[in-house]
């Protein structure tokens, strides 16, 4: 099989997960979809490795996949703050931080 | 010709500059000279109410002192050989920087010795002459302080052995006759007319600053054996620069055009302050700056001619105020004016004229104090009143005054043998004498401006002493007391002989030629001497004549009548002030304003505005800042697709 179509899925996948990021009011599904971004990427990356047959893509997504769960835990944990005070997790609801 | 006489002429001049003599025996006396009337004005000044019942005798006693010290100097000088008579005194290490370095010293010469007797006698006369002018005056204490710091600044001025001292004795002058001038607090016109003086002689006073400066730039030093001795070594270029800086100097100092209107204003001050201060004295340091600097002008062909056009100027303005103006103090102030432009002129015309200049200086010194004084004795015996017009008659009630003003006069006019003939047929003479274009215009001048001379002084007595009386109501005029004519007396008996004496057998002429250098001998006469002396007696005559008929023959108006433009003019002190307010004091006014407008509009403006935009950009830009978490993820994902198409346009 063409490692071109591994290249056209992650491309859509990645899409997908951009226009969630943008047109998604709710946290927890922004915050899905950047998860998913970021698996679109190592997708791409693990294809690459596979094209140009060395490790160097793999290993960089394991390193993703390490950061990425990290900021799960905290991002998470923000959401789920920001929802105990403000009793909603609309990310439009929280925008006190502005000028 | 006249380059190569001229310089010719400068060689010559420039030699005198002999390294002083150590003062020793009692030439180190002369530090005492400056030094007895600067106690004399400290102890008055500074102890206060208590001195009020003696201060006046102090000041007298300070002044008489330093004349007695400088008659033993005089013939002390006078058993030295005559290029020996220069005596330095040393007295202290003044400014010890590393490459500027100003002693303080003294210096008596035979032209400093001439000046030092005239300020210290003529000024331990009028001394004597204030103590019953000033007899009911609340301040006479303070008086006399100022008289004293006056003299002692005086002294050091003429004493001074180099330009920096020179100039600390300049200001001291200038700041005496400030005091002096406002002595009258209470009189506004007085307080205006000091402060007038001290401004405009500010303005001569940079002029000798900045020459000062030059000559430290130039000669690496401020004496006057270093500048005067170097002076052959430096460009004509350089010495005519300093050479028309000094003469700014002199102008403000001498009341010479075009900054002559302080001097009308300054009679203001006390009577004998205008005798001593703007007539005797101070107002002559400009002829010993410009006497004393010769080698200077003598190398400065353009800066000298300078000087003689604005000894002409000034005498003829002089000599036309004079003639209009009633307040009796005015037109004696206009016509020292005058005098004082015969005297500056002839220090123009070079070694042919500084003797001359300082003759005329020394007998001017005598009959105008004198008149000076007679005026103070006429205006203490009719309650201060300054209008000729109310004058009239008086030679009878005040015999004294009358006799002694009147050889004042006969002096002032130039009748032989007073001793103004002597002095001012020598000017006419010189001026002539200079030849080419220039000697016959200045010449001329001098000559017409003797004739006026003669009217307006012949005006002046007329309107004072003849006629009938004019007085005001309730005025009983009467004879000064002795303290007051006893000057007078002396300063007539002055009047009369001083200029014989000092002529008779070149007796001044050699005095000074270690200073001036030697006279140069004409080889011929622009005209002889003695028709000159007649053509000038004949138009001294005509002057006379011209104001007996017009003011000594007619009855006087007590007020003064409308007359033709030139009069006005002349009333109006030929528009001095009007040109100053017009020419210096409104764009002065302008350009403040301008500058006001500038700074508040221009620079803050600018300024104010920078931050102006900047804050108001910044509040704008403010607003991208919205909050909301999409439209930062947007921005994040426009920019960074903008730089992969970025990288993606470089790399194909």
């Amino acid at each position: 099989m063409s490692p071109d179509w591994w290249l056209y899925l992650s491309a859509a996948l990645f899409s997908v997960g951009a226009a969630g990021v943008l047109l998604r009011r709710n946290a927890i599904v922004v915050f899905m979809c950047v998860e998913l971004m970021l698996n679109a990427v190592n997708l791409t990356l693990v294809t690459f490795s596979r094209i140009n047959g060395d490790l160097d893509g793999q290993i960089i997504a394991f390193f993703v996949m390490v950061v990425a769960a990290a900021e799960v835990v905290v991002g998470l944990a923000i959401i789920v703050t920001i929802f105990r005070t403000r009793r909603t997790a609309s990310l439009d609801e929280a925008n006190l931080l502005k000028y | 010709m006249s380059v190569l006489a001229s310089q010719a002429l400068a060689q010559l001049a420039a030699a005198p500059a002999p390294s002083p003599v150590p003062a020793s025996g009692s030439f180190s006396l002369t530090v005492w000279l400056v030094l007895l009337p600067l106690i004399g004005a400290a102890v008055l000044l500074l102890s206060g109410r208590r001195a009020d019942p003696w201060g006046h005798l102090v000041g007298v006693a300070a002044s008489v002192a330093s004349f007695l010290v400088a008659v033993v100097l005089f013939f002390s000088l006078q058993g030295h050989a005559g290029d020996e008579r220069s005596i330095g005194q040393h007295l202290f290490s003044w400014v010890p920087v590393a490459g500027f370095h100003v002693d303080a010293g003294l210096l008596l010469d035979p032209l400093s010795m001439a000046f030092v007797l005239l300020i210290t006698g003529v000024g331990s006369l009028i001394h004597i002459y204030s103590v019953g002018y000033m007899s009911h005056d609340a301040g006479r204490r303070r008086f006399f302080g100022y008289l004293n710091l006056f003299v002692a600044a005086m002294l050091l001025l003429v004493l001074a052995d180099g330009y920096l001292l020179l100039y600390v004795g300049w200001e001291g002058v200038g700041l005496a006759s400030y005091l002096l001038i406002g002595f009258w607090t209470f009189k506004p016109t007085a307080a205006t007319a000091a402060k007038k003086a001290f401004v405009v002689n500010r303005v001569g006073d940079v002029g000798l600053g900045l020459a000062i400066m030059l000559m430290f730039a130039t000669f690496g030093t401020t004496s006057f054996v270093g500048v005067l001795g170097n002076a052959d070594f430096v460009s004509s270029g350089t010495l005519t620069a300093i050479g028309l800086l000094l003469l700014l100097g002199a102008c403000g100092k001498s009341a010479q055009a075009p900054l002559q209107t302080w001097l009308l204003d300054a009679m203001e001050g006390p009577t004998p302050v205008s005798a001593l201060i703007h007539a005797a004295t101070m107002v002559t340091a400009g002829v010993y700056l410009v006497v004393r600097s010769g080698p200077i002008f003598d190398l400065a062909p353009d800066a000298r001619l300078a000087v003689t056009i604005v000894g002409a100027v000034t005498l003829s303005m002089g000599a036309l105020i004079g003639c209009a103006k009633d307040d009796i103090k005015k037109v004696l102030a206009a016509s020292t004016m005058s005098q004082i432009g015969y005297m500056v002129l002839a220090a123009g015309l070079g070694p042919a004229g500084y003797a001359i200049a300082i003759l005329h200086l020394l007998t001017h010194g005598f009959f105008k104090a004198g008149m000076f004084l007679g005026a103070g004795s006429v205006m203490h015996a009719l309650d201060d009143e300054v209008d000729m017009r109310r004058y009239g008659g008086l030679r009878k009630v005040m015999p004294i005054t009358f006799v002694t003003f009147g050889l004042g006069y006969l002096a002032i006019i130039g009748l032989p043998p007073f001793s103004g003939f002597f002095s001012k047929d020598k000017i006419i003479e010189a001026a002539f004498d200079k030849g080419g274009t220039s000697g016959w215009v200045l010449g001329t001048t001098a000559l017409v401006a003797a004739g006026v001379t003669a009217f307006y002084m012949t005006r002046l007595m007329a309107m004072t002493f003849f006629g009938e009386a004019r007085w005001a109501k309730g005025a009983h005029p009467h004879e000064a007391p002795s303290v007051m004519t006893a000057p007078m007396v002396v300063l007539a008996i002055g009047s009369v002989c001083a200029g014989g004496l000092l002529v008779l057998g070149g007796s001044l002429q050699n005095w000074l030629e270690p200073v001036v250098g030697q006279s140069v001998e004409v080889g011929a006469h622009t005209i002889s001497p003695t028709v000159l002396t007649l053509i000038t007696l004949l138009v001294v005559g005509g002057g006379v004549a011209g104001g007996w008929v017009v003011f000594g023959r007619r009855s006087i108006p007590v007020t003064a009548p409308a007359a033709g433009p030139l009069v006005v003019a002349a009333r109006r002190d030929l528009y001095g002030d009007a040109a100053n307010e017009a020419l210096l004091m409104r764009p002065g006014q302008w350009l403040t304003r301008w500058l006001v407008w500038f700074d508040g509009r221009g620079v803050d403006g600018f300024v104010n505005g920078l931050a102006a935009t900047i804050g108001g950009g910044s509040a704008r830009l403010r607003r991208w800042q919205t909050g909301f978490v999409r439209s930062y993820a947007l921005s994040m994902f426009g920019g960074a697709a903008l730089v992969v198409a970025a990288v993606l346009v470089v790399r194909l």
